[in-house]
Formats: C-alpha cells, structure tokens, sequence
C-alpha cells in the first residue's frame, strides 16, 4: 500500500517540477528574418495603436460589420495573409480603362470587380466592351519606407534612365488624387495638378491612406468617410447605399494605416554567404538594378524609425514598359496598359513559404518559379533577360540563391 | 407557456437542493442512480449521472466542474500562466411518475462558442438541457424543451469528469457546435435482447443560421449559430432542423453510433417574400466506443462530415465541406486503493485530433485548400474515484492557414501543458 501511494506522490512531483520549467520546453519564435515582419521601433504608445491597427488589419468582416454586399475578401490579412506576397484565391479583377484619359466604366462599377457577393444578391459581370486585368496582392512589408521616399528620388532615377543603352525608360505614374489625401509637404505636382503616385501593381495610388481607403472600400463593401458608397451593382438598378454611420470610423481606419506603415521591411538572409553576393553582382551585371534599385534613401518621418533611412526595396517606384506579354489592356492613372511598377523584390525567398509552398508571382501570380518571373519579362526589360538566358549554370544559381535571400 | 413551465419547475427544483443542503443532515441524502455504463448506450449519458437524492423529494440533483491551469505557446509566443474556470454544470432531475422524467442542466461556460467575436463577452449561463420525457413504451418516449441534438456521442456524452483531457475534441466542439442544444422535440426508444442494445433518437428542433457562412471566424464555422441570441426563439429558415442518430451496442463488441443532422441554415424569405434560395447544411457522424476485455484499454473515436450549400459567387474561404475526428485511448494502469481510496485508478491516455476546415481545392490554382490542424495529446490521469479526475495533459499541434502557411497568428506548432480537474459533485 505504501509503494503505491508513494508512486502516486512522486509522479505528482515530477509532474509539479515539470510544469515550473515549461516556458522552456515550449515551441521558439519564429527566426524574424525568415518569418512575418514586425513592426520598426516604436514608442510605447505607438506600440499601442500599431497593436490595434494588427487586430484590425487580421479581424474578418462579415454582413452586421459591413461587409459587402459586393466584395472580393473579408478581411486584409485574408489577401496579405503574412504581410508578405498574396495567393491567386484573393485575385481581384479591374477593368474599364485603356489610356490616360480615365476608367470609362465608372457607371458600370468600373474600376473594381467585386467577385464575391452576399446571399441574395446577384454578381456582378464585367460589362461588355470592357478590357480588364488580375491583381494579387503585392508585399506590404516595408510600404511605409516606399510612402516616403521623395518624389525628387522618384524623378531622378527617371531621369537617369533617359540613355539607358538597353532601353530601360520609366516615368512615374502620374494621376489625380482624391480630396481627403493631402499631399506630401515635399511632392512634386505636375503643371496639370497630378501627382506622382506609388502604390499598386501600376502605381496609381497616392498614399497609404488612399491605399487603405480604397481596400476598405473596393475589396471588402466597407464603407468609411473618405468612401461612404458602397460598391454597387449596375445590373441591380439600384443606387449605391451609403450607410448613415460608415461601417469604418476613422480611428479604425487610421490604426490599419498606422500598421501598414510601421511594418519592418523585410530582412536579407545570408548576405555575406559567398554566392549570394556573386548573385548580387550578377544581378547588376544584367542590368537588373536599373528597374529592381538596390539602395532607396527615405525622407523625414515622425516615426523615428522610418525617418532617413536607407533601404533594399529593390524598386524604383516607375512604371516600366514590359512588353506585350505583360498587356493586358488595362491600366490606371497616365500609365500604358503594357506598363508596371517595377514590383519590389524584397520577401521574394520568403513569397512560396507563404503561397502554399509554389511561388506566384507578378501582376496576376502567373509566373510559378523565380525563373519564369523573370523570362516574362519584356519591352524594357528585354535585354537584361537575354543576358540573363545565356548566364553560365553557376551565375544562373549564384543569381537565384541571391534572389531566394531576398 | 412551456418555458415558463419549465422555469418555474427549475427554481423549486432549486429551492429544494438549498433547503436539502441547510439541513446538512447527511442522512438525508443518498446516493441515486449509478453510474450504470456497462448496460446503457451513450444517448444514456445524460440520465447516467451520478446524482444526489434528498430524502422523500422527488427531485435529485447533480451536477459538475472543471478547472485547469494552462501553459501553452504557438510560435514563440505563449500567454504565459491560465487558470481558467472552464465550467459548472448543474442537473436537477425530477421523475413525476415512472414514466414521465424531468430533468435540466445549467452551465457556465467561460467560452462557450470558441468564436473570436464572442471571446471578449465572456462567460455565459445558459440552459444546455431542460426537457421533459414522457415513455410511452421502451420503444416509444416523446423527449421535449431544451434539447441537446444528438449529433455524435460525444455531444451527447461530454461532462467533463468522465475525460482524461482538459480539452475538449476539436472537431466535436469547434467543428460540429458544441454540446449544441436547442428547442425542440422528438422521439426515441431503445430495445434489448442478450447481448445486443438498439436505440434511436429523432428530432425536430430550431437550427442554424446565416452565421456559419458569415463569422469572424472566417472560415465555415457551425458553432457560431451558438451566439445568435434569438434561436430559441425563431428559426432563421422557418424550417426545422432534424437531427437523428442511430447506436448499437454489443456487450462485446462495443458501442457503434450513425448520426445525421440536416437544416435550411438561410434567411431565405423576408416576411414571406421569397428573397434566395434555400441552403441547407448536414453532419454525418460516426462514433464507436468499447473496451478491450484483457488490457480493458478503453477506446473513444468519433469523426463528421459536414456539408453546407454555399451561395454562389462566394468566398472560398468559407468551405462546403469539413472533416475532423479524434481518437481517444485510454489505458488503466493501476487500480487499487492508494491515499485510503479504495477504487482509485491512474490511467494513461492519448487523443489524436484532425480537423479539415476546408476540405476541397483552390477554384484559382487547383491546389489544395488547408486550414487544417492536427494535435497528439498524451496524458495521464488519477481518479481517486471514478466520478473525479486530476489529469495532466501534454499538446503538440500543428495548424495551416488556408493556403498551407505556418507562420502567422495561431498558426505553426502549437505545445501546451496543463492540469485540470474535474469532479461530479
Ligand atoms: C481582395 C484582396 C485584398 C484585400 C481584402 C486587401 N488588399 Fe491590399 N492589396 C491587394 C491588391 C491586389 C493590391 C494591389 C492593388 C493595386 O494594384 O492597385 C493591394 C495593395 C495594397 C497595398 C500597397 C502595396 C504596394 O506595394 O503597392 C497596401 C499597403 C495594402 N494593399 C493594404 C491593405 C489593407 C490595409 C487592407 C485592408 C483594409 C487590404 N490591403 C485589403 C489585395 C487586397
Ligand atoms: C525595365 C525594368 C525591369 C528590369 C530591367 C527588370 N525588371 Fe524585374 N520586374 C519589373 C517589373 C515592372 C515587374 C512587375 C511586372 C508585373 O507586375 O507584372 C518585375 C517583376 C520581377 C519579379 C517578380 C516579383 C514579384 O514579386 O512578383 C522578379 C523576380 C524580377 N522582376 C526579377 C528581375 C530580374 C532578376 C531582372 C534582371 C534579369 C529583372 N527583374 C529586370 C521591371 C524590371
């Protein structure tokens, strides 16, 4: 009887010891280089409010929270699910405009198809005559150092391009912007009014408020002060609704634009490893960085961390002619269908870790392999792929292993 | 009419479990009906309770709690040290004559739905089971009130002293609704003959609602019909749910159990204007129980299907179709009396868990979709007495997002302690 009760006491204990050391022999953090981006350094209070824009950039909205009743997704995290390259399952679809002079759909719910809609409603359909094009969704990582760097970089490297011998050209995407952004105190306004903008796969938005905005809007029926009206249907017949209270309010709104902003860039893994820094100089050699610009230099920011920085987005903020391949017969703002902004290259090594384990990349996620990205690429960028096509089998993998520590 | 029925019958009930215990007059109080598993089937579970009966009244009453502590970390990031309180279940039962049973459970539960949008309102009381048998013949009894849908056995079977894991099953409680009760009612009946056991069970009760398709969950996700606040009221579709299971038992063999659940889900009409189609949702449940006669190695397992019709022109974040299931082995290794209890046993235990919350493929690429989770949880547990239990339970999982990522919030491996217990009271 006692040998028993003594088993019991000391499986007890042993149980006991076992639980007081068990933050040891729990799973370790994840390697931040090779996982989801934090935020720069930040004060406590911005901690705060970076903290609660992360809730609500991952919360899901659903029909009482105002989504829809047109969207493609429920939430940003369900299209930026690791802040890095999204999945062709988020895909949205744009259509309605050919050339400079505007979206000649806006009456037929151009530019944004919403492919998703709630019960009872009926889909919407990309009206007849209407050219279009398909977007997943780019990195967010580091897009508050890309918000910064001043239109006078952006207008140089431009500049810089004008004798380029593989004719690599390039010009920022001018367009107009709405009333509720304010420009930059260092922008650089066109003599017609338009403004250099940078984000999105063509470059047609402003900033990261706009941004925000119009993701709440067009992606999610979620309307806010800047946008009240929902995405509508025209074959519905209806006007669109514009609920009395917006289904973001502003403090919401502004707390996901604070963690997009805030968001670390993503780090290089094994920079000084031997190959990855002969794939560098392949990388240059090719004439890659002429588009793909390894070194940007932000401007001020009340943030101290973004503040003058230096940094390898891998992107010049231009759009760049890429060929007929790439046209879609789409575009925004003074962009030509055939051009894109030099997407940046930064998170590309971690993109097939968060795509399900394939990689789809540009625009649409129609290039499954590093490799493919770059044969797809045209006009422009022509001659640095006919380089890269006849690279020796070791440059070839010292230039991939280099882009995979991206 | 019926609720307040039953309301009024829950507080003397209640008046009566006070003015027993004022008393504290042991004799007055024995011990009722056993724990008779041996000759009963799981849809027993909810009878086969170890109740209190206070003198010549006819109400007996029961009822349980589960506390634990937690330790556990995903990714790296752990939220350190969890006492929670998890449940407190109360039974009062009451037979008005031989043939006719009443009998009722009260539960706290801390989070009762698992739902993201509902974790921050806390804890909740809820009437889980509140239902009046009438026996017409052991083939034939009309069950009515608040009941729980017997869709799997461990819906029907789920107290928490009667488990060697703190958690609950996954699939049973986060896929198919939790001890999901409703208002309703049905029929059931069961036949013997030597060693072989029947039983049925049919219901008509309230259902889902448009919030399995539309959650913060974001994924199909039945449990969250739980939060709406007025199914015991209406019925989203006007149309009533049914639920039906199927057990056989062989005193040899083991328990074998078919469930099935079928509801319109959808608000398809507006004050009968006919505004959509109908969608229905069903579960198909398997479950099987039995013990191996030489080890008397226990043997707990139970998986579903679910299906939900799915709006056209939807997200495909929200699936059509789950999967999930556990398997429970539970190893006695020692009996006997040990600290002066004299039927104590020590058990050794494992759960294998999988949940597919999106079963099917990308319309996009043709991939798979994940969303899927798979957990092992050995444990180890001391019942002084088979209505109480200290157990210690170890989780290793490892959960996908849709697309088959690990890293993100509450994705990746996901390692956990803790040590609960559990005791009818
Ligand atoms: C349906 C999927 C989807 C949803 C939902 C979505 N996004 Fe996006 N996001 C995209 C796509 C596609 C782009 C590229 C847009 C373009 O080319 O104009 C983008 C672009 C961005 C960019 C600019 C990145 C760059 O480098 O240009 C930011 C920042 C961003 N999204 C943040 C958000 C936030 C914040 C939300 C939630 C309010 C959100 N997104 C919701 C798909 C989505
Ligand atoms: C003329 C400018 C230009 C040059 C030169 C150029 N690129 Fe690009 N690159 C782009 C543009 C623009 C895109 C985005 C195209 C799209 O979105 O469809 C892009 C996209 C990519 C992508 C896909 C990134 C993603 O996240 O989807 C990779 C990889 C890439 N380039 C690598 C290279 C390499 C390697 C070279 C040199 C061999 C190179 N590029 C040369 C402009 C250029």
């Amino acid at each position: 009887m006692r040998k028993k009760s003594a088993f019991v006491t000391a499986a007890i204990v042993i149980a006991v010891a076992t639980l007081t050391n068990c933050s040891k022999m729990l799973p370790k953090m994840i390697d931040p280089n090779y996982g989801v981006c934090g935020p720069v350094s930040l004060s406590s209070a911005q901690s705060v409010l970076f903290a609660q824009g992360n809730d609500q950039f991952f919360a899901i909205r659903t029909a009482s929270t105002g989504l829809g009743p047109y969207f493609v997704s429920t939430g940003c995290g369900e299209c930026h699910s690791s802040d890095n390259r999204g999945h062709p399952f988020t895909m949205l679809t744009r259509f309605g405009q050919t050339d400079s002079t505007g979206n000649t759909f806006l009456a037929k719910g151009g530019p944004q198809l919403q492919n998703a809609c709630l019960p009872g409603f009926t889909s919407q359909q990309i009206p007849d005559g209407a050219s279009s094009s398909k977007f997943i969704a780019p990195i967010t990582a580091g897009v508050g150092f890309l918000e910064l760097i001043p239109d006078s970089a952006i207008l140089a490297m431009a500049a810089a391009n004008v004798n380029n011998p593989d004719g690599v050209r390039g010009h920022p995407n001018y367009s107009s912007i709405p009333p509720y952004v304010t420009p930059f105190a260092n922008a650089i306004p066109r003599a017609d009014g338009k403004y250099i903008c940078r984000f999105g796969r063509k470059a047609a938005t402003y900033d990261l408020l706009q941004q925000v905005a119009t993701a709440y809007n067009h992606d999610m029926g979620i309307t806010s002060t800047f946008m009240p009206f929902n995405p509508y249907n025209y074959l519905d017949q209806t006007a669109p609704s514009s609920p009395s209270i917006p289904d973001v309010d502003n403090t919401t709104l502004n707390s996901v634009v604070f963690y997009v902003r805030c968001l670390q860039t993503p780090n290089q893994r094994n920079a000084n490893d031997p190959t990855v820094m002969n794939g560098n100089q392949v990388f240059v050699n090719l004439g890659c960085e002429t588009c793909h610009k390894q070194t940007l230099t932000t401007g001020y920011s009340p943030i101290d961390g973004l503040s003058y920085q230096t940094i390898s987005p891998f992107t010049d903020l231009l759009v760049h002619d890429m060929g007929q391949g790439l046209d879609d017969g789409y575009t925004e703002g003074n962009a030509k269908t055939s051009e894109w902004r030099t997407a940046p290259l930064w998170g590309l090594g971690l993109a097939a870790g968060v795509q399900g384990g394939s990689y789809y990349l540009l625009h649409d996620g129609r290039a499954h392999s590093i490799e493919q990205a770059i044969q797809m690429h045209g006009g422009e960028a022509a001659e640095s792929v006919t380089r890269f096509n006849s690279l020796s089998p070791g440059d070839r993998n010292a230039l991939l292993t280099f882009l995979k520590s991206l | 009419m019926k609720i307040r029925l039953l309301f009024t019958s829950l507080c003397m009930s209640l008046a009566s479990f006070l003015h027993a215990n004022a008393q504290i007059d042991s004799s007055l109080l024995k011990n009722g009906t056993k724990d008779t598993a041996k000759n009963a089937l799981t849809m027993d579970a909810i009878y086969s309770r170890p109740f209190l009966k206070t003198g010549k009244f006819p109400v007996s009453i029961g009822g349980y709690i589960e506390s634990n502590w937690q330790y556990t970390g995903t990714s790296g990031i752990s939220v350190g040290n969890q006492f929670q309180f998890r449940r407190f279940s109360l039974f009062v039962a009451s037979s008005i004559t031989s043939k006719i049973k009443f009998l009722s459970e009260i539960e706290y539960e801390n989070d009762p739905t698992g739902d993201p949008a509902d974790a921050k309102s806390g804890g909740r009381f809820e009437i889980e089971y509140a239902a009046l048998d009438i026996e017409l013949h052991p083939l034939l009894n009309i069950r009515g009130g608040m009941i729980v849908n017997p869709i799997g056995a461990f819906n029907q079977n789920h107290d928490g002293p009667k488990w060697e894991f703190t958690d609950r099953p996954i699939a049973m409680t986060q896929m198919l609704p939790d001890t999901w009760s409703n208002t309703g009612f049905g029929i059931y009946g069961k036949e013997y003959t030597g060693k072989w056991m029947f039983g049925y069970e049919f219901y008509l009760t309230g259902g889902l609602n448009d919030s399995i398709i539309d959650n913060a969950a974001g994924k199909t996700f039945l449990p969250a019909a739980n939060a709406n606040p007025s199914r015991f009221t209406s019925s989203a579709s006007g149309a009533p749910m049914y639920t039906g299971k199927l057990s056989l038992r062989n005193t040899k063999v083991g328990e074998l159990g078919l469930s099935f659940m079928s509801d319109i889900y959808n608000t398809w009409a507006v004050e009968g204007a006919p505004v959509d189609d109908k969608r229905v949702a069903q579960v198909y449940d398997i479950d099987f129980n039995t013990t191996l006669p030489w080890l008397r190695t226990n043997i707990i397992t139970e998986c579903a299907w679910v299906y939900v019709q799915m709006p056209p022109n939807y997200t495909q974040q929200y699936a059509n179709k789950q999967f999930g299931g556990f398997i429970d082995i539970v190893q006695p290794v020692f009996r006997g009396r040990v600290f002066g209890w004299d039927h104590a046993t020590i058990n050794l235990a494992v759960r294998g868990e999988y949940v597919d919350w999106n079963v099917g493929n990308f319309a996009a690429t043709g991939a798979k979709m994940y969303n899927d989770l798979w957990s092992i949880m050995p444990a180890i547990s001391f019942r002084p007495t088979p209505q109480t239990v200290v157990r210690f339970n170890y989780r290793r999982q490892m959960q996908r997002d849709i697309t088959g990522n690990t890293i993100g919030a509450a994705l990746g491996l996901t390692e956990g302690y803790s040590l609960g217990i559990s005791t009818y009271f």
